[in-house]
């Protein structure tokens, strides 16, 4: 597998000059958030990324995680980088500083995130599931699980997991069986769940679960689920480790991709029953795993966008060395290195292109995060919450969606090789393949889009980022580089296309809702090419004050260039997307069960 | 006991270097930068020192633009205590930079100078053995084992057959080996905690030192490219051309 390099240059420009760092590091408690830190920062995580992470990433896939006798083995190196993660401190990353974190900004972590993605996808979804149970715990624990747990997750001498899924309660939680029975001051846990990413290793000394269950009186459905924290070892008062659990990993899944991270079938109270402690308060169990859901759904997205990146490398590191034929309209017997060929240059582009916009989508939600936690104006956080909820099943659905197929497209620049599993290009597509299905499938997202985030406010957020689109039509008409002029009238038509597909989907939501979901996923997918198309213009218009000024031309030209061919060649999808919205549900709904 | 590293920022060793248009240099203009490696194995040196005791305080200093602030701001989230510019916009050959850090060294009173043996960009390989002479200290190059033992350091430095042990009286300068050490990765909460360690700037005309080049660079051009090889048919064909094409025979 080709080396990676963290694409620290666009990350920069991302978070600098077109999200705009300035206004993250103007928030209370970011003030030193300044550019050289960052600089330092990303220079840092990309060296581990590169140096520690990525090497693993090959022998993760071969040798995967193995189940022997109840213990699971990590593959070779594993625990060792691990340790090297933790030793650097990169797991407190975004912890609270109460709890011995670093406290930095979504903006920040999002592209040091995306480094380890890219790196190594199976080793970092463990530290990604540990912040998602940080995040729960900050939110509803009580102060003695706080003082308990957070500081070890933090530093990540422990690691945290979900449980939701049982063989019957997969998307939908409400057919949730696993039990929980009341004993003075705590639970007895019984139940099997399944799918438990990171649920049993040998890289930390204990691992904290945090599971769906049931109390015995309650309600039947989504109501009536509590979330439960238990420890693999018990935990003393003052933070030792005391008793196994009665909570045992059984099998081990066979999966596609992300061989290297176990996912587990775990028996809760298969003997005494597991020892586990109520999380916030009974019956609120779903509320709090949505919470938390939200911005493991953004981490999430940015895996697809992390695998493209990933993938993007490889391709282009393949085609500009790999010689095949000649180049067209060339009279000389000298063969060339693929990257000649149109073709080839049309899919490296398309891949570039797709990273691109997906990185500054993924990273514009980032910061729209970090406003609704810690901008001083009460007005300014409710909207921009209001905006990242609306964002994140876009980021979340668009950015996977496209990360499969730019890694698909990677093996395609490969030829055969890209099917022999050597080049290392398959592996991405197979990592890349479940995160359209985890935290939420692209249905699940598409359906939260449009029933939840678009219907209760009736679109307002939504048509209120359509105006910030159109605000920035005048600005593109009036610059005189010929890409931006193309930009400007492909984002025009977009956004008519993406107009009227949210008001028919706004229309019709509540007259006729299963034709909505019959084409939420198309209006998902338009949205993102749209906001997409609107990043790439915006970032075409810096670029070219910066060409103006003879800054950099290299990396603003080739910036200009990308912005140019996701005009000509993404962007007008929307109107096919917009088409098939607005028209194409009876088609999907006409169809009988009998006729498939 | 006080230790003095130098640092130099230098282009990154991992980015493939392009020559400016005009044969003038390398093309510097935004190309990503870093500490010279050897710098780095110094600094790596310091702090293990530090950490078992036998030194007390690390400083590092630079020569160069203000941009070599975020070197020193990696040798200070390795660990170093605090940095020292000497900002200059001239461009410091071996022979500056070794009167730049005697004029640090009168200042700072350093037991024990450690610097890279090379800067892996000019692979001039001078400044430390200039510094040591103007000094007058002794000095040891190219060293892959160094300890502290009261008023002198135990060397060990690798030469052409074997290794090579010496006992050198401090004060003293010293110059790193590839192999004296294998620098720790920079800790997160260490890079934040860099930002608040004290970076004092000089300007070099204020030293009093004349730091005008006295090298002059003519052109600078790419190597040639390797032509392809060919299959001998036996040693004596090799000798043959050994001989009469190459020449060094």
């Amino acid at each position: 597998m080709s080396t990676y390099r963290a694409p620290l240059r666009d990350m920069r420009f991302v978070i600098e000059e077109l999200v705009g760092l300035q206004d993250i590091s103007a928030l209370p408690g970011c003030a030193a958030v300044t550019s050289d830190l960052v600089s330092a920062v990303f220079g840092e995580a990309s060296k581990f990324a590169s140096q520690v992470l990525a090497p693993l990433n090959r022998v993760g896939d071969e040798q995967g995680a193995q189940l022997i006798e109840g213990e699971v083995r990590t593959p070779p190196g594993f625990k060792q980088a691990y340790e090297q993660f933790v030793a650097g401190g990169w797991n407190g990353l975004s912890g609270e500083a109460c709890y011995g974190g670093q406290g930095l900004p979504n903006l920040v972590a999002m592209p040091v995130q995306e480094m380890w993605n890219s790196a190594n996808l199976a080793f970092c979804l463990c530290p990604m599931l540990t912040s998602g149970v940080m995040d729960a715990l900050t939110l509803t624990g009580t102060p003695e699980q706080r003082a308990t747990y957070l500081p070890r997750l933090t530093a990540g001498e422990w690691t945290g997991t979900m449980n939701l899924t049982e063989p019957q309660a997969g998307s939908d939680l409400s057919a949730v069986r696993t039990r929980a029975v009341r004993e003075s001051g705590q639970y007895r846990i019984h139940g099997t769940k399944i799918f438990i990413t990171w649920g049993e290793h040998d890289l930390a000394r204990n691992i904290v679960h945090l599971v769906l269950a049931r109390t015995p009186d309650a309600p039947q459905g989504v109501k009536g689920i509590s979330l439960f924290l238990v420890p693999k070892f018990l935990v003393a008062a003052d933070g030792a480790l005391g008793a196994r659990n009665d909570v045992h990993c059984l099998s081990l899944e066979h999966k596609l991709g992300i061989h290297a991270s176990p996912t587990c079938v775990l028996a809760y109270g298969e003997h005494e029953g597991a020892i586990g402690y109520l999380v916030g308060e009974e019956s609120r169990g779903l509320e709090y795993m949505f919470i938390m859901m939200n911005q493991a759904r953004l981490a999430v997205g940015l895996e697809g966008v992390a695998l493209a990146e990933r993938a993007y490398q490889q391709a282009r590191a393949y085609a500009q060395t790999r010689v095949q034929g000649r180049a067209i309209g060339q009279t000389s017997e000298e063969r060339v290195a693929i990257i000649r060929h149109p073709d080839v240059k049309r899919m490296l582009a398309s891949m570039k292109a797709h990273t691109e916009a997906m990185r500054a989508l993924a990273y514009s939600a980032a910061a729209a995060l970090d406003k609704s936690r810690r901008h001083p104006d009460d007005g300014e956080r409710k909207r921009n919450q209001a905006l990242v909820d609306f964002l994140i099943p876009i980021v979340k659905g668009w950015c996977t969606e496209c990360g499969v197929e730019v890694a698909s497209t990677g093996v395609q620049v490969h030829g055969g090789r890209g099917y022999i599993e050597d080049t290392g290009a398959a592996q991405l597509l197979r990592d890349a393949r479940i995160t359209t299905i985890y935290e939420g499938t692209t249905g699940i997202q598409a359906a939260d889009l449009v029933g939840r985030k678009l219907a209760r406010e009736r679109g307002a957020t939504a048509h209120a980022l359509i105006g910030e689109m159109r605000s920035l039509l005048p600005q593109l008409a009036g610059c005189a580089n010929a890409a931006v002029a193309v930009a400007h009238a492909a984002l025009a038509q977009a956004i008519e296309d993406l107009s009227a597909a949210t008001r028919w989907v706004v229309d019709t939501q509540s007259s006729d809702p299963a034709a909505v979901a019959a084409v939420s996923v198309p209006f998902l997918r338009l949205w993102g090419v749209a906001a997409g198309g609107w990043l790439m213009a915006r970032a075409a218009l810096i670029a070219d004050v910066r060409l103006n000024a003879d800054v950099e031309p290299e990396f603003y030209a080739a910036k200009i260039a990308t912005a140019r061919y996701y005009a000509e060649h993404i962007l007008p999808q929307s109107s096919l997307l917009a088409k098939i919205v607005v028209g194409g549900a009876q088609s999907v709904l006409a169809f009988s069960e009998q006729q498939f | 006991m006080k230790v003095l590293v130098a640092v130099k920022r230098v282009v990154d060793p991992n980015i493939k270097v392009r020559i400016k248009a005009d044969g003038s240099g390398v093309d510097l203009a935004n190309v990503k930068m870093a500490i010279n490696p050897f710098c780095e194995i110094a600094v790596e040196q310091a702090i293990r020192m530090k950490e078992a005791g036998t030194v007390s305080e690390i400083v590092v200093v630079s020569i160069g633009l203000p941009q070599c602030q975020e070197t020193l701001r990696t040798a200070l989230a390795m660990g170093a205590d605090r940095g020292i510019l000497v900002e200059t916009d001239v461009e410091v050959q071996p022979l500056a930079v070794a009167k730049v850090l005697k004029a640090i060294i009168a200042k700072e009173n350093p037991a024990l100078v450690i610097v890279g043996k090379q800067a892996v960009d000019d692979d001039c390989n001078q400044s430390g053995q200039m510094l040591a002479a103007l000094l007058g200290w002794p000095q040891a190059a190219f060293i892959s084992k160094i300890e502290v033992a009261g008023d002198h350091a135990d060397i060990t430095r690798e030469v052409d057959g074997g290794l090579e042990k010496l006992a050198i009286k401090l004060p003293a300068v010293v110059t790193t080996d590839l192999r004296l050490n294998e620098p720790r990765y920079v800790t997160l909460p260490n890079i934040m905690k860099a930002k608040k360690k004290p970076i004092e700037v000089i300007k070099a005309d204020t030293l009093g030192i004349d730091i005008a080049p006295r090298l002059k660079t003519l052109k600078v051009e790419e190597p040639p490219k390797r032509g392809a090889g060919v299959k001998l048919a036996d040693v004596a064909e090799l000798v043959n051309k050994l001989k009469n094409e190459a020449k060094v025979i």
